[in-house]
């Protein structure tokens, strides 16, 4: 943990955006009618590298697509569950498909990842989103755990000309790095590193419970934020992982659905590695609460997973 | 109109007609009805002095952009691109063959295609970015799409319809290849458009109307509008023929699915 005041991974991330279109004419901004504080730094100081296309997803992509085949390096803007969601034929086709052919650089950022958006009901909750943009080739998909991190993801943005999804938490997260700790090209971090006994995996918010979790046991667990879930070094992460005899993934979305569970399912296919998934059953829920009263409702609390881990494994405790 | 000859352009559709129906003959998965509704519209814009191309060059700064949203009804667009040497001749002879590269619904992969098609209702939105990046950057050229009217049921177009007019995208040429018909039926029956001037002018737009099939009023109709630029983006309803020449299949209301048999287009190409 840092000292650092943490401020919202999205503010952190814009922010950076802002500070760099002084100088780069070419960086592009496209919002759903969705703003922030310190985008109205970009909204007043570059409006012609701003524009809101209003209340339409669909043509939120489209439009930000036609910016990007012009050569512009575009940030797109909008909640995480409407990205993904409403206009997924036009991210499959008109990025996934298309940029197999035209190169473009597109960043998509996604705002309100798994419940960030508690209290707003499960039209803004978002527990799909890392399956179904998985199931695209062509897309990086970045899920940040604190802002440094987020921050750290403009230059990745910039410097490489193809599609990325950018999951982010509304809220500010507990500082966990410094910058020069993350390397996005690697993708993930490694926590207490040891080898063998038991290592979790985690991804964004749910990096904080992992740490929690982590803290509450007697026996020492490594770890590990992936917050590059696609282009992350699998070779380097494979060998860490096949050190140990259990891993456990953790993650603020359904579990057997195609999240980060099934990454690291298939990465160990071969492997003696167990694994084990930690997440949201595949449910939804209309129930009323906080971001810790829903983790407790959906079972993935802290609580609630050292009960799992203590009546799974009995050793781990 | 000087230095246009319109019995050059006459013949040519003539000869794009027949072209495809070989095409067709030879792939019989492709839309034939609805690609040949636009040969005019395609031959006017290439061999009319409309548009801005660079078959050695194809992503030519300078290009006009033209995002033709119905791929699957423009399979005639393959023999006017061969001929304006984007492509090797003999491509016309591989379509939808393993090995060739022009497929039953045209993709970014056969030069002169901006985009991915077919997939209805994405190609006015991408275009509208398109239009906008060339405004934001001062680039003078136009973007031209090419849309069916069954397309217009999509409802991102009209997202797209509106964000064109709201940021004054006059590089922005929409012509409408108004066949009047979708897949199982004539669009007035299926789902109407209503009046698509008056529907277009609503939204903001300029609009154009012209006889799809008349050279003569497509270049003047496409020249005007081209040339138009008043801070709206502008439309031109193409009245068009669905099946247009094809016994038994023109204006029929299921056009969309229904071939021309072998021994139709054997006759009809003697």
């Amino acid at each position: 943990m840092s000292n650092t005041k943490p401020i919202a991974m999205r503010d952190a991330l814009i922010e950076r955006i802002w500070v760099k279109m002084k100088n780069n004419k070419n960086i592009f901004f496209v919002s759903a009618d969705f703003g922030s504080p310190v985008l109205d730094k970009i909204r007043n100081d570059f409006p012609n590298q701003f524009v809101n296309v209003g209340v339409a997803e669909q043509n939120l992509i489209n439009v930000s697509v036609g910016l990007a085949l012009e050569g512009y390096i575009v940030f797109v803007y909008a909640i995480a569950p409407f990205i993904p969601m409403r206009c997924y034929e036009q991210i499959r086709v008109n990025i996934a498909l298309l940029s197999e052919v035209r190169p473009m650089n597109i960043n998509l950022i996604a705002v309100g990842a798994g419940v960030s958006y508690a209290i707003s009901g499960p039209t803004h909750q978002c527990y799909e989103d890392i399956s179904l943009m998985r199931a695209l080739p062509n897309l990086t998909i970045l899920s940040p755990s604190d802002h440094i991190v987020s921050k750290c993801m403009f230059d990745y943005c910039v410097n490489n000309k193809k599609p990325k999804y950018i999951r982010l938490d509304v809220q500010p997260l507990p500082v966990l790095y410094d910058k020069y700790a993350v390397d996005i090209e690697d993708g993930f971090y490694e926590y207490f590193s040891q080898d063998g006994g038991t290592c979790f995996i985690s991804t964004g918010y749910m990096t904080h419970t992992a740490l929690k979790v982590s803290q509450k046991l007697t026996n020492k667990v490594t770890v590990i934020d992936i917050f590059n879930l696609t282009g992350f070094s699998y070779e380097k992460l494979k060998k860490i992982l096949s050190l140990y005899s259990r891993v456990i993934t953790f993650e603020e979305g359904f579990y057997g659905r195609g999240g980060l569970d099934s990454i690291i399912f298939n990465m160990l296919l071969n492997e003696n590695t167990k694994v084990f998934n930690i997440g949201v059953k595949p449910k939804y829920t209309f129930k009323i609460g906080n971001r810790s009263e829903l983790h407790e409702e959906v079972g993935i609390s802290i609580g609630a997973i050292l009960e799992k881990i203590k009546s799974n494994f009995k050793e781990v405790i | 109109m000087k230095n246009i000859d319109f019995d050059f352009l006459r013949n040519k559709s003539v000869q794009v007609w027949r072209e495809t129906l070989k095409i067709h003959k030879n792939a019989t998965e492709t839309r034939i009805a609805s690609s040949v509704s636009p040969i005019e519209i395609f031959v006017v814009l290439y061999y009319g002095k409309l548009l801005n191309y660079y078959p050695e060059d194809r992503y030519n700064k300078l290009r006009d952009r033209f995002v033709i949203s119905k791929g699957h009804g423009s399979i005639s667009m393959y023999p006017i691109l061969s001929d304006l040497g984007f492509f090797n001749k003999l491509e016309l002879d591989k379509i939808c063959k393993f090995g060739g590269i022009l497929g039953g619904i045209p993709d970014p992969t056969v030069p002169g295609y901006e985009t991915i098609n077919g997939s209805l209702g994405h190609g006015l939105g991408v275009a509208s970015g398109m239009a906008l990046g060339l405004k934001r950057s001062n680039n003078n050229s136009n973007v031209f799409v090419l849309t069916g009217d069954g397309e217009l049921h999509e409802g991102s177009n009209w997202e797209a319809i509106m964000f064109a007019s709201h940021h004054k995208l006059d590089n922005m040429n929409l012509i409408i290849d108004n066949n009047k018909a979708c897949m199982l039926g004539h669009t007035i029956n299926v789902l109407s458009n209503g009046d698509l001037v008056e529907r277009f002018s609503s939204f903001g737009w300029g609009c154009y109307t012209a006889d799809g099939h008349n050279v003569e009023e497509l270049h003047h109709s496409i020249l005007e509008m081209k040339n138009t630029r008043k801070e709206k983006p502008k439309v031109l309803i193409a009245d068009t023929i669905k099946g247009k020449g094809l016994p038994g299949i023109e204006n029929e209301p299921l056009a969309h699915i229904m071939n021309p048999s072998h021994d139709l287009i054997n006759s009809i190409l003697k």
